[in-house]
């Protein structure tokens, strides 16, 4: 029976993770045939259903809507959401969406502190006050603004966006768009040989001059603010990426006097889903991606894609199977047993399979090599540790390779989750940066040396914990670590070396300057002299094993610095922004390497494994 | 002595201290950045023999940690020492000596950089066409014969020299230029101002004129604006002390033995033996956003020396080389009618790349050369333990109990 524990475990985990792709149920509205329609946004084709996701992220910081409504749960989707926001605004300003944590913010905005999200109801009585604070607060630098201040901005950030989101497919107070649209169209001739006459000084048929100024009132409210440019171009001249919002294409439609058939199309869909009808919402639904068809077939194919990806949720999952898979090998140091060390061991295959499928999916959704920010050099962190992680297992077949793969897996992940949090994880690159090859080579390798990095100062730790707190540490396992940390510290070298030339060279080929003492290249000479301090001590016989685990630890501070604390000084062509949330973070990872150092300086008798030991 | 000189310099306890340093040195630098700004924290930390330290309110100059060129010339002894002392020839140590040999050149190549290379920029508008290029931060004064009908004489004196020597004269300059005041930062005022006082100048713009002198910018992306007075000495006597500032764009103008001259202080100008031309700027924008996609300007290049004449585009990664300058695509107008092109002059440029391969040549070496027996002789082991010792955890309880059997 033991025998099958590993495989039966794997099955059900994979199980799980198909069954992500399920369709949900539906309340007749396809509204997942909605999600997968293209539009375009921050510079890329994508998804509704990512407009909703990368929207909800930033504004309530989870990618669902979760209300309860009199005892009743009900969960919404980021393509639910967004469709009743950009077609039903009314109904959605009700949904408490707003996450506040700040109990300042919550008493200017005079609500009760005791929620954690609010309703744009809610919060619509205080918007004067709200602009008149951000009227202050926005020239300040962010690094110099008060926790209340940042929040507040943050709050309108996300109220900014809720708004245009809100007017980004129908004009305000339009109720049966579908309907207006026709009498705009007929509206048109009439209404324009009565601009004319007037401009001309003629008399003019006033009726037809307001009714016309009427609607365009609208559009030009739409155009201004709408925010994914929804409406393709119809002239087959124009560039594949010619995209407008509804409403600039609309006021167009005064000069050319024809519909743009996605303009009609959606307007059926907002007249049916406000009218409550599934089928004539289906219906438009599937018009329109009959009519996108070969026209725009690969904006159709990408849409789709990163539907499926944000679906199946790989990181997600692969997060989940490694923190089991860490349980069990952690139990497997207690316990005997070699069947929880298999087990978690063919979990930590299967996490990393859906990792690495996760990571492939994407480098091809972006036509771009693994990293390009900070989201998925966290990512990538996570997939290059599990396989150092893995190999170690291989070749020691001890537990300790399977307990580095998890935590680095479930760690990197969790990171790459809260960084997510800031918006669009595939946002196009700055000019500078936009370059495949370097991207592939210099970040790949300094991202692989960060990894490395962190995996010998992760054995480490395991190291110093178990020698000191139990008595697993025997002289072989401490030997095996010890070379483990060695060779994981050779390799790190290599590649935080070859990166930092590398993106010295890359700078040298854009700035033209090899070397500018910028934090970012700072951080990651650091990596190598640490490194290099690490080995060269060791060959010097300056430290021996203990030594070495709390240089490697201390090799954790330094990576952490220069992966992270880099970009909080704020400075420099590299930085990100400051993170003040990520900042109180690494202060404590920071602290907690600190203590885990000091503990490593412990005399060597107070170490339950040494004492246990008989005369070691 | 010298025996126990070489010790200490070819000790590795020596290069992990000057390693340690190094870290310490490259945290503190960057940590420094934030209050004092690149490009002073540049200079203090890592372009110095010293790092000093100013007590607050005193003037002193206490040398505390070493600096860059410090530290980078100890390690590059240390390990030529160390070589001479340790290196034996063989294949087991070629590894080492490629790594070593290629640090070697990168910490050389970036000190030649250091000394060597030369920043400058080139400004130019849609349709302009230059054949020199400004200094960052460096100023002249110029003195210009404007005489001739079809070409001017031009005398350009580095600020640098002006303030040095005090006094310049020059064969072609039929009179002495003696610096009165310089400050290497100043503002300009109309009227008085509280701080400011009067220029004194006797004439051409300068009386009438508030000035003050304010601390050297620090930030790499701004730039000092020097202004001083300078009065013409004659061999018939002074024509006046004239006020020269990096605010005034327009030239002053007086008369000397019936010649006309002007008088203009500038950004110290480099002549290229080429021109370029802008044809046109582009900035390319991801659709819907503002995300710049790409810069790019389309130059032409013509060289009247071998006659060549041709069209480059310069873009973003993609600098153009020629003649032993790089020009990089680096700034524009916001008109975006304008480009500005860094223009580096850098002898060295090459050894990162050298240095690069032959590090990383050396490390994959060292690396496998320990790797691969040690996972040899690992999965013979545990390869065949493993047959005869399902559900063991432990692989060192694996190995022991294979020697028993």
């Amino acid at each position: 029976m033991k025998k099958w524990i590993p495989l039966i475990l794997v099955g059900v985990m994979a199980g799980w993770v198909l069954s992500g792709l399920r369709q949900p149920s539906e309340t007749g509205f396809h509204t997942s045939d909605f999600g997968q329609l293209p539009v375009l946004m921050n510079g890329r084709f994508q998804p509704f259903d990512s407009v909703g996701r990368n929207s909800l992220l930033q504004i309530r910081t989870k990618q669902t809507v979760y209300e309860t409504d009199g005892g009743k749960a009900v969960t919404l989707s980021a393509t639910d959401w967004l469709l009743e926001a950009m077609m039903k605004p009314e109904a959605a300003d009700d949904r408490k969406v707003f996450r506040i944590d700040n109990n300042e913010v919550t008493e200017l905005l005079k609500v009760p502190d005791n929620q954690t999200y609010y309703t744009f109801n809610q919060i619509r009585p205080q918007m004067d006050e709200i602009e008149k604070q951000v009227r202050r607060i926005e020239p300040l630098e962010s690094a110099k603004r008060t926790v209340f201040e940042s929040q507040l901005m943050k709050l309108y950030e996300s109220l900014n966006l809720y708004q245009r989101l809100e007017v980004s497919l129908k004009p305000p107070g339009s109720d049966d768009f579908a309907a207006e649209l026709d009498a705009y169209q007929k509206s048109i001739p009439a209404g324009i040989a009565a601009v004319n006459a007037r401009d001309a000084g003629q008399k003019f048929d006033q009726d037809a001059f307001n009714t016309l100024l009427g609607f365009m009132g609208g559009y030009n409210t739409v155009a201004s603010f709408a925010l994914p440019l929804t409406i393709p171009p119809v002239d087959p001249g124009l560039p594949h990426d010619a995209w407008q919002n509804i409403g600039t294409n609309l006021m167009q439609t005064a000069r050319t006097g024809d519909l743009n058939p996605a303009a009609k199309l959606y307007a059926e869909m907002v007249t049916a889903y406000r009218a409550g009808q599934p089928d004539d919402f289906n219906h438009a639904v599937a018009g329109y991606q009959a009519w996108l068809g070969d026209r725009f077939a690969p904006q159709v194919k990408k849409a789709s894609r990163e539907y499926f990806f944000s679906t199946l949720e790989p990181f997600y999952k692969a997060m989940v199977i490694y923190v089991l898979a860490l349980v069990l090998a952690l139990l497997s140091w207690f316990n005997l047993s070699d069947w929880l060390r298999r087990s978690a061991f063919y979990l930590v295959v299967l996490a990393w399979l859906i990792h690495t499928f996760g990571l492939v999916f994407r480098m091809w959704l972006e036509g771009r090599p693994p990293v390009t920010n900070l989201y998925s050099s966290a990512i990538f962190i996570g997939w290059g540790a599990v396989i150092l992680g893995m190999v170690l297992e291989k070749i020691y077949r001890d537990g300790i390779g399977c307990v580095v793969a998890g935590s680095a897996g479930f760690v990197t992940l969790i990171i790459a989750h809260n960084l997510a949090l800031s918006g669009d994880t595939m946002e196009m690159m700055r000019a500078v940066l936009d370059t495949n090859f370097w991207l592939a080579t210099h970040v790949v390798a300094v991202t692989l040396g960060y990894a490395s990095t962190f995996v010998a100062g992760f054995l480490a730790i395991i190291y110093i914990l178990r020698g000191v707190f139990t008595t697993t540490l025997s002289a072989e396992t401490a030997k095996s670590l010890a070379r483990m940390v060695y060779g994981i510290v050779c390799f790190a070298t290599l590649f935080s070396f070859v990166g930092t030339v590398l993106g010295g060279i890359w700078a040298d080929q854009s700035w033209g300057r090899f070397w500018g003492w910028d934090p970012k290249e700072n951080g990651a000479l650091l990596i190598v002299l640490w490194n290099a301090t690490i080995l060269h001590a060791r060959w010097g016989g300056l430290v021996r094993e203990r030594g070495l685990m709390n240089l490697a630890v201390f090799g954790n501070i330094v990576t952490s610095f220069s992966w992270f604390g880099v970009n909080m000084l704020g400075i420099g062509l590299h930085s990100y922004g400051f993170m003040d949330a990520a900042f109180k973070w690494l202060m404590l990872f920071i602290s907690s390497q600190v203590a885990i150092i000091l503990l490593g300086l412990l005399p060597q008798k107070v170490w339950r494994s040494f004492s246990a030991r008989p005369a070691a | 002595m010298p025996k126990d000189l070489f010790k200490f310099f070819s000790s590795l306890k020596l290069t992990v201290a000057c390693l340690l340093m190094g870290c310490l040195l490259v945290f503190w630098g960057t940590l420094a950045q934030v209050h004092l700004g690149l490009y002073k924290a540049q200079n203090e930390f890592f372009r110095s023999v010293l790092v000093y330290w100013t007590p607050s309110g005193s003037n002193l100059h206490i040398p505390i940690f070493p600096g860059g060129y410090l530290l980078g010339t100890v390690l590059l002894i240390n390990l030529l020492c160390a070589h001479l002392r340790y290196y034996q020839p063989g294949k087991r140590k070629i590894g080492i000596a490629l790594i070593h040999f290629g640090v070697v050149l990168l910490l050389l190549g970036q000190m030649l950089t250091d000394f060597l290379s030369r920043e400058s920029a080139l400004h130019f508008r849609i349709g302009e066409t230059k054949n020199y290029t400004e200094a960052d931060r460096a100023f002249e004064l110029v003195v210009l014969d404007t005489s001739a009908p079809d070409s001017d004489k031009v005398v350009a004196i580095p600020c640098s020299r002006l303030v040095r020597r005090g006094k310049v004269s020059h064969p072609e300059m039929p009179f002495a230029v003696q610096l009165k005041t310089f400050y290497a930062n100043s503002q300009l005022a109309q009227q008085s101002q509280s701080g400011y006082e009067p220029v004194k100048a006797t004439a051409g713009l300068g009386p009438g004129i508030w000035w003050r002198e304010v601390a050297r910018e620090t930030e790499m992306n701004r730039m000092d604006m020097p202004s001083a007075t300078v009065e013409i000495i004659t061999p018939k006597g002074s024509l006046g002390t004239f006020l020269v500032s990096a605010w005034l764009d327009r030239p002053q103008t007086f008369n000397f033995d019936g010649r006309p001259y002007e008088l203009l202080l500038r950004q110290e100008r480099y002549y290229l033996p080429f021109s370029l031309h802008l044809i046109e700027f582009r900035h390319d924008r991801y659709p819907g956003t503002n995300i710049p996609k790409n810069f790019s300007s389309r130059v032409r290049l013509q060289n009247l020396d071998n006659g060549e004449d041709r069209e480059v585009r310069i873009f973003m990664n993609n600098p153009l080389r020629y003649a032993g300058e790089t020009f990089y695509q680096a700034s524009f107008d916001p008109d975006d009618h304008g480009s500005v092109l860094q223009v580096v002059h850098n002898p060295s440029w090459l050894t990162p790349y050298f240095s690069c391969v032959l590090v990383a040549t050396g490390l994959i070496i060292q690396f496998l050369s320990h790797l691969i027996p040690f996972l040899k002789r690992r999965l013979a082991t545990t390869g065949n333990a493993a047959a005869s010792t399902a559900g063991r955890r432990d692989a060192g309880a694996t190995r022991k109990e294979k020697k028993r059997s």
